[in-house]
């Protein structure tokens, strides 16, 4: 072969080989850009209004300036934390279902279609049909029925967190190797218990990711918390009163005639995003402090 | 203390493809045997009947008679409960990846519900010993992850993780296949070693390791079992021409 004929070769590849790195680049760039340009613009926005007070105080009445948002941090919090305890489990336990017990039965195609259109139905539809399935029917021996509360928030939610979690569980399930059942089989475990002390425990990072992006998605929600939750002005903590969440919040005061107002919905905003990050971030230490050295 | 194995009738499907014929042999209880064929030829499917993880699939079907020592296993015993008494290291090492070295020894017995630490510390020196891996990982036993070690130290890793449950039986399907010459060979010393106490099952496509390790070799061929005699007799002296054709490279 000729040295000539190699030497163009070779510079083929090395251009081919630079155009498809610096696409894969451009692609992550594009990715990442709208989340930076959304962070440093919230920043700008919102960085002015943070104060002590924003973090300790409840709303001002209308029209006064000052206050701040700690009702709705503690309000999405307990939504939050009510979602994940409805939301976590249901959505692991159907997963496990659907990748493992059920694996090809009717039933668990059917649970499946079902995640999958629950995962679409508009936020707003979830909001209504808590409404209707729980504040509208007045049924005095039935706790949380027939008002506005924190609990039908949580609900809403919650319902919205299981379809990703049943998925992504069912997704990272069917990656664990078919060897690392046999093993598991092989030291005569039952089949439940290699699922659950085996499957699932090797597949547990992906789990943990899907509950995060579960969590995060509603975390921001605002239109399933309308008709359930429903807002707040005061402190309460209690699950049978309405409660105040941030993104309730946010929305209310963005959409109002008052610039402090405006101005704290930046801020709130800003928060919102941080808080996401931090709870995200906190999650993801913990459940890596288990991990082993050169664990895959 | 191992026991024998007896074989009768042993048919076996995948679906409609019948993958062993008319099975028969006796495995004797404290020997290693090595079974020897072809890729396809139900070698393998054969050491899955014997812990009866053929049936794991589901469109897998056996019928026959296997006993293990006394126990027919296809009548009087659950696959679990046979499983705890046949160990099995897999062709490929498959240490549980996320468990440290530590729990992937204790893991057959923590899965039976032993929790006592003395007792596990004890077992997993054992093991660990008896695979001839202690030395090579006793400082990290909980600090690292099976996955971390060598493809060797996996195997051996897999072989200890088997020994734990204290079986009677070690089926081991191809357990080389996957690993480099020194590492082979100490899984063949390995073997030496453990046919003093259990009884040893190996699927290998690599005729030496057979003729190294083993005391009896079973030729197998388009699931039949063609001929099952001393070692020494299947390399030297095979009573079927076509084990004579396998063993001297005419196919296969």
């Amino acid at each position: 072969m000729s040295t000539g004929n190699s030497d163009w070769r070779f510079r083929w590849r090395t251009a081919t080989d630079r155009l498809a790195t610096g696409l894969a680049v451009l692609a992550t760039a594009v990715v990442v850009a709208p989340l930076v340009a959304i962070f440093i613009y919230l920043v700008y926005k919102g960085a002015r209004s943070l104060n002590v007070a924003f973090f300790t105080q409840l709303p001002k009445p209308p029209g006064e300036v000052g206050g701040g948002m700690a009702n709705a941090m503690l309000g999405s919090a307990i939504l939050l934390a009510l979602a994940s305890v409805i939301g976590v489990p249901i959505g692991i336990g159907g997963g496990i279902f659907l990748a493992e017990f059920g694996r090809g039965t009717k039933l668990a195609n059917a649970i499946r279609f079902t995640a999958d259109v629950l995962n679409g139905v508009p936020s707003i539809v979830m909001g209504v049909a808590v409404y209707a399935l729980i504040i509208k029917p007045k049924i005095p021996w039935l706790p949380f029925t027939g008002h506005f509360s924190a609990f039908s928030g949580g609900v809403a939610l919650g319902i919205m967190m299981i379809p990703t979690v049943c998925r992504t569980t069912e997704e990272m399930l069917l990656m664990v190797p078919h060897s690392i059942r046999e093993a598991a089989l092989g030291l005569g475990a039952p089949n439940w218990k290699s699922v659950l002390s085996i499957t699932v425990r090797t597949a547990s990072p992906g789990i943990i990711t899907g509950c995060m992006l579960a969590f995060a998605r509603v975390a921001g929600e605002t239109a399933p918390l309308i008709f359930t939750a429903f807002g707040n002005a005061f402190w309460s903590t209690n699950l049978q009163r309405p409660i105040a969440a941030l993104p309730l919040q946010i929305y209310i005061y963005a959409l109002s005639p008052y610039d402090d107002w405006r101005r704290q919905a930046w801020a709130g905003s800003l928060v919102l995003i941080v808080l996401i990050v931090l709870a995200v971030s906190l999650v993801r230490y913990v459940a890596s402090r288990g991990v082993l050295k050169g664990a895959s | 203390m191992g026991v024998g194995i007896e074989v009768s009738n042993l048919n076996a499907w995948y679906g409609s493809n019948h993958t062993l014929q008319d099975i028969n042999l006796n495995i004797p209880a404290n020997h290693a045997t090595a079974l020897i064929g072809p890729s396809g030829c139900g070698k393998s499917t054969f050491v899955r009947c014997i812990n009866r993880m053929h049936e794991t699939n589901p469109i897998a079907r056996v019928s026959g008679t296997v006993r293990i020592g006394e126990l027919d296993i296809y009548h009087d015993a659950t696959p679990v409960e046979i499983r705890r008494r046949v160990g099995m290291v897999f062709q490929r090492p498959n240490p549980f990846p996320t468990m440290s070295i530590y729990d992937n020894v204790a893991a057959g017995l923590k899965l039976n519900g032993y929790s006592n630490r003395r007792a596990l510390d004890d077992v997993v020196e054992r093991s660990l010993k008896d695979s001839a891996l202690w030395d090579e990982v006793k400082d990290d036993l909980k600090k690292k992850s099976g996955a971390s070690l060598s493809g060797g130290q996996q195997q051996r890793l897999c072989i200890a993780r088997a020994l734990a449950v204290d079986p009677e039986v070690l089926l081991m399907d191809e357990p080389a296949s996957a690993l480099d010459p020194v590492s082979t060979s100490k899984i063949e010393d390995l073997i030496f070693e453990l046919k003093t106490q259990y009884t040893i099952v190996i699927v290998t496509h690599n005729m030496q390791q057979a003729a190294r390790v083993a005391e009896k070799t079973g030729f197998f061929l388009n699931g039949r079992m063609v001929e099952f005699d001393s070692t020494h007799k299947i390399f030297t002296n095979p009573s079927d021409k076509r084990t004579e054709d396998y063993i001297t490279g005419r196919f296969g």
